[in-house]
């Protein structure tokens, strides 16, 4: 075999621009967030609950956003996770191939729903609904949006769920069934136990996905920035702040590095959980070989 | 005995139910907005642009606008991305520079669209000056789907049988030949049903674009990369939570709504089909 070099040269330089991008994401987020601390303290910023950005001095509290954020995360999770599996479980173990033709097309068709369709319908059927069925002032809240954050996670935590459990071999659950266990008792006892590595690192990649969506709670979280104390609370979580401050922001003001501040608080979160994901799946891999 | 069977047959009607649910949401989510939407569905709606403070009027201008931030997208992240689904595959060896482009990408699937949405605002409006315009909200976009981009190119690649590549370097040809001529004609229909898919992804995304190069109104058409271009997604959120009438374009809203979900399910149903079509036929 014939080797040139110039060809393989140009290729490995345009698969750097990944690199770069990634890198220079990190980098402007630390650029132009890290000046916020000229103005006020770490501490005054993470554990600080006021967040006026715009009043002169700006108080630049973040708790209540990431209070917001976390809670929107939790509550979804608390919501999809469970139909995730469930649903990754069904198409894995009981569904005929024929089934699982269709619904794992379903499945994924669910995933490109896009955030801003689903944001809408929290503001014109899910807000209307909670606002007469709970007598409430209004229905943009943790709720509705946790409610609609949990159609977003659940496509992904679903087919990832689901390619893990259908990588466990076949003999395992003959081998159980053949000890007379029910199938019940092979999916939770054999089948679940043995993809968990896959399933934990699915769930994470879908927290990842609950805390960076944004447009679902702009549009249907209330957007009142206060540490959320009932489901019916109003937040205002990271994302949805940044998408709807930046816009009538100065480049440069204190509120414009805040904000970029906030989206490395965002970052940092995000990366952290996508990493323990990736590792977790190394560990099955280096396991399973 | 008879408690591990009926736990048995509970669970099995739990999971019937929870995928039952999915299927039947999903259908409810697209009836509603189906029957909210198709009645001011018609030819001028898709081809008149919107007016009156966008009270009346069609949706051809953010209509067109997605398709051109698409296109500019798709402009940058198919050639990158390629060719770095073609380095993973063809080139890499087990090495720092590997290792780390993989991490790279892994993370860049990860990162928030709303932060993509930063970054596009410092590194494309503000350090290169593009300015807020249908270049700066494309190249964003176009960052965003590199990795979904590079993840199915590299797959395509991998899954062409190793006989094409020595068959090739038995006649002689070299590496690049081989892929040029070879490899890439085989792995190219796997590749354009994954650029097909990214596309779904990136026509439906609002907050990479809000402060980017999307458009609150524009009088016309985008003539060039550097005008502000209106987009459905950021039409439809500014319709809905700022308009000048919020309950007066309600329908419009709606019809705004199923033209995206129409274009966005379409585009991806065609890709989820011809994949599920290439993966039986390779079989």
């Amino acid at each position: 075999m014939k080797k040139e070099r110039t060809p393989a040269i140009i290729i490995m330089s345009i698969s750097s621009v990944g690199i770069f991008v990634m890198l220079f994401i990190l980098l402007f987020l630390i650029k132009e967030g890290l000046p916020v601390l000229k103005e006020t303290t770490l501490s005054s910023i993470v554990a600080g609950t006021d967040w006026y950005p715009t009043e002169t001095p700006p108080a630049l509290g973040m708790l209540p956003l990431i209070a917001g954020s976390v809670a929107v995360t939790l509550l979804s999770s608390l919501i999809a996770l469970p139909i995730s599996l469930f649903i990754a479980i069904f198409i894995s173990e009981i569904a005929s191939q024929k089934m699982k033709n269709i619904l794992k097309p379903i499945l994924e068709l669910l995933g490109f729903l896009p955030s801003i369709i689903l944001g809408f319908l929290g503001m014109v059927v899910i807000a209307p609904w909670l606002q007469s069925r709970f007598a409430i002032l209004s229905g943009l809240n943790l709720l509705n949006a946790s409610i609609l954050l949990g159609f977003l996670i659940i496509p992904i935590v679903g087919s990832l769920a689901e390619e893990a459990l259908s990588a466990v071999p076949r003999e395992i659950r003959n081998a159980s069934f053949a000890l007379g266990a029910t199938r019940w008792e092979t999916i939770s006892k054999v089948v679940f136990p043995a993809a968990l590595p896959g399933i934990l690192s699915a769930c994470l990649l879908g927290i990842m996905r609950g805390m960076g969506e944004t447009m679902v709670v702009l549009m249907a979280a209330g957007g009142a920035a206060l540490i959320p104390i009932s489901l019916f609370d109003p937040v205002r979580p990271l994302t949805s702040t940044i998408a709807a401050e930046m816009g009538e922001t100065p480049v440069g003001s204190t509120h414009y590095h805040a904000l970029f501040f906030a989206g490395l608080i965002l970052l940092l979160i995000t990366l952290g959980i996508n990493l323990l994901s990736s590792w977790i799946e190394s560990k099955r891999k280096v396991k399973s070989s | 005995m008879t408690k591990r069977k009926a736990l048995d047959q509970l669970m099995t009607i739990l999971l019937w139910s929870a995928t039952g649910l999915i299927v039947f949401l999903l259908l409810a989510i697209i009836t509603y907005i189906f029957v909210n939407g198709y009645q001011v569905l018609s030819w001028s709606f898709l081809t008149e642009s919107p007016r009156d403070n966008m009270t009346r009027g069609g949706i051809s201008t953010p209509l067109i606008g997605t398709l051109q931030l698409v296109l500019v997208s798709m402009f940058f992240a198919l050639p990158v991305g390629i060719a770095t689904g073609l380095y993973l595959a063809e080139y890499s060896k087990r090495g720092r520079f590997t290792s780390l482009l993989r991490l790279a990408i892994r993370s860049l699937a990860g990162v928030p669209s709303v932060v993509f949405g930063l970054f596009g605002l410092s590194l494309f409006v503000i350090l290169l000056r593009f300015g807020s315009s249908l270049l700066s909200a494309g190249l964003t976009l176009g960052c965003l789907a590199l990795p979904l981009i590079v993840t199915a190119s590299e797959q395509a690649f991998l899954a062409v049988p190793q006989d094409y590549r020595d068959a090739s370097y038995a006649l002689g040809a070299s590496k690049w030949q081989t892929i040029w001529k070879v490899v890439l004609p085989s792995a190219s229909s796997t590749i354009i049903t994954g650029g097909i898919l990214s596309i779904g992804r990136v026509a439906g995304e609002t907050a990479p674009i809000i402060f980017t190069g999307a458009a609150y109104f524009t009088p016309s058409v985008a003539t060039s990369l550097f005008d502000e271009v209106m987009a459905l997604p950021y039409h439809i959120m500014v319709l809905a939570t700022e308009g000048t009438n919020i309950t007066l374009t309600r329908p419009i809203q709606y019809g705004t709504v199923l033209v995206l979900l129409a274009f966005v399910l379409g585009i991806s149903a065609i890709g989820v089909i011809m994949r599920a079509r290439l993966r039986q036929s390779g079989r």
